[in-house]
């Protein structure tokens, strides 16, 4: 650790102005900051003053993400060796899976922080760390056979058209790792669709063992196929084909409750977007006419992208509702669309991605007409309480 | 008989007649400074060549019309201005839509409703009203052509994105497939093809343009 401070203080004179690296002011203070906790504070305004930054802050959704990302490796290397008919321990099942999902986390950090630097570069600004989470999340929410060119093709668009032209980080209407997501499905739907493609090993032809699918409870869902969707323990432990990171309910919880308690992501949003979607799915039991929709309503929760979502896409304080009032409008509305989606269009199984995209882009309108109502409430308490004092008089 | 004197002062490809058609190409483009005909910028970019043919037929019809109008405009009475504007775009349209359908039967059926709608194009309607209703034939004439230009130039950018990243090809020609990029793994981006990539492509050209041309950056 001293060494580090040390080293970074003799070069850092080369950065400041007249140095001779100038020009990468910003990326060099990029780094110094991720490094150690800058000792510049807030000193003036009515600022809420907390012990940590945005950096912290953003590392701890890092953190949150972990459980997912160690349970998806695992869960990587168990469905190939499922589906090739091998038989292989805890720890081969979980170093394959490292191996397939290190290099598309590596891509996305890559190509995103390119991006990032030279904005913040040619900006002139400091390098946020927004993309310290975005990169963790897109491996989580792509299939692991997915080619490392659209991984990158995929966060470079987020990055940009998702983030930068808004300003960059804070700035952004939509959720840059959903914003990925989506540009990789409509990109190249054969590669987010289908039975083969969430397995690694089997879009090359590996050895499939008879009788075996790679088709996720969604996809067998859609089609009317309810026998082949796995047992709900199955799908709440996460054993079951799906994007790298989104399979596990059990792992996603560890993560809500880490980003609960530190406090980063809100609960209300994560309780409101389940009781969105628990309200939409009893609506549709109750007019059930297909296959599909006389799936229990809370099967809904521990099935495909929607609690991966909730608890780490919904909750984004950049592109979610900020009022109070408006989290719960905000969340339970996400819900209620995605299972809406789900069930009745048959060309996206997985609703989730849109219905979270489509409030990303109504919460301003959500918070503007929250502020609005309160500011009339109080109006009018005002005039009952000036009425009032008149009366007494 | 002065203005007479003008006509003959001011020569046929005068820097103030010149400005007329380069303009639109830059500082006043219709599509990405105006914000206008937006509609079938979306609808006729999938593929190069439909836009070329669109970029002709708009560049004839308002070409035309402003000249027509131009020279109409003194006898034209103001309060039914617009209905007078709209047989003049109608009848070019009609005349361009036949001439497409004679030799040209693919790309007409390609651009389906598109050529018909040329009518509804505000570009066109803004145009008649703004300049040629109050200025003479020739710059009417070249003031037509040079905001289809400019409408044009963006379709065609537009279209030629469009079409190597969704399709793979150039006008028809599979360059991507003749650069042998598929062996390396290369897929088309089938969002090229969807409507509101064309939308987000024409804002990426709005984007670079502002940064190359400050001076179009709003202030407020």
């Amino acid at each position: 650790m001293q060494s580090l401070r040390q080293f970074l203080d003799r070069i850092k004179p080369n950065f400041q102005k007249g140095g001779k690296l100038h020009m990468f002011e910003s990326t060099f203070e990029g780094f110094e900051t991720f490094l150690f906790v800058p000792n510049k504070v807030t000193d003036r305004g009515a600022h809420i003053r907390d012990a940590t930054d945005m950096k912290r802050t953003m590392i701890l959704v890092v953190i949150a993400a972990i459980p997912t990302l160690l349970f998806g490796m695992w869960n990587v290397g168990y469905q190939h060796f499922l589906a090739t008919g091998y038989e292989g321990t805890f720890w081969e099942a979980f170093l394959f899976g490292l191996s397939k999902v290190l290099p598309i986390i590596i891509v996305t950090y890559a190509s995103g922080l390119i991006v990032e630097f030279a904005f913040a570069q040619i900006r002139g600004e400091e390098i946020n760390e927004g993309f310290l989470v975005t990169g963790i999340l897109i491996p989580l929410i792509t299939p692991v056979t997915i080619p490392l060119w659209m991984v990158s093709v995929g966060t470079v668009f987020a990055v940009i058209i998702g983030k930068e032209i808004f300003g960059g980080t804070g700035m952004n209407i939509l959720n840059p790792a959903i914003t990925a997501r989506a540009f990789m499905f409509f990109a190249y739907p054969a590669r987010f669709s289908g039975d083969f493609v969430w397995i690694s090993g089997l879009p090359e032809g590996e050895g499939i063992i008879d009788g075996f699918s790679g088709a996720t409870p969604l996809a067998n869902a859609a089609i009317g196929n309810i026998e082949a969707i796995p047992p709900v323990m199955d799908m709440i432990i996460g054993t079951i084909p799906g994007s790298i990171g989104e399979t596990s309910f059990l792992a996603i919880l560890l993560g809500a409750l880490i980003l609960v308690i530190t406090g980063v992501g809100s609960l209300k949003i994560i309780l409101s977007v389940f009781a969105g979607g628990m309200a939409m799915g009893l609506l549709l039991n109750a007019f059930a006419v297909s296959p599909l929709m006389e799936i229990p309503a809370w099967h809904h929760l521990v099935m495909g992208g929607f609690a991966f979502g909730a608890v780490y896409m919904a909750t984004d304080p950049v592109s979610a509702s900020r009022t109070e009032t408006g989290k719960y409008i905000y969340g339970f509305l996400i819900g209620f669309l995605a299972i809406l989606i789900r069930v009745l269009n048959p060309a996206f199984p997985e609703g989730m991605l849109l219905a979270i995209l489509f409030m990303n882009v109504f919460a301003p309108l959500i918070d503007y007409n929250v502020v609005k109502a309160n500011v009339k409430r109080r109006i009018k308490r005002a005039e009952m309480v000036g009425q009032h004092a008149k009366t007494m008089k | 008989m002065s203005q007479k004197e003008q006509n003959e002062k001011e020569p046929l490809f005068s820097p103030k007649h010149i400005k007329l058609l380069t303009n639109p190409l830059d500082d006043d483009n219709p599509i990405t400074v105006l914000v206008l005909g937006i509609c079938s910028a979306l609808a006729v970019t999938v593929m190069l060549q439909p836009a070329v043919v669109m970029t002709l037929s708009v560049v004839c019809v308002m070409g035309l019309a402003n000249l027509i109008v131009s020279l109409l405009r003194n006898t034209i009475p103001p309060r039914i201005r617009i209905i007078v504007q709209l047989v003049v775009i109608a009848s070019l349209v009609i005349l361009v839509d036949q001439v497409l359908k004679a030799f040209l039967y693919d790309v007409s059926r390609q651009l389906s409703v598109f050529v018909g709608l040329i009518i509804t194009n505000c570009i066109i309607m803004g145009r008649l009203e703004a300049f040629a209703l109050a200025n003479k034939p020739w710059p009417s004439f070249l003031d037509g052509v040079g905001n289809a230009a400019g409408y044009g130039i963006i379709l065609i950018i537009v279209a030629f994105l469009r079409e190597l990243l969704g399709s793979g090809t150039v006008y028809g020609y599979p360059v991507i497939e003749y650069l042998g990029l598929y062996e390396f793994g290369y897929e088309d981006n089938g969002f090229m093809i969807l409507p509101p990539m064309a939308l987000i492509t024409v804002g990426v050209i709005i984007w670079v343009q502002r940064s190359r041309n400050r001076k179009l950056i709003e202030t407020n």
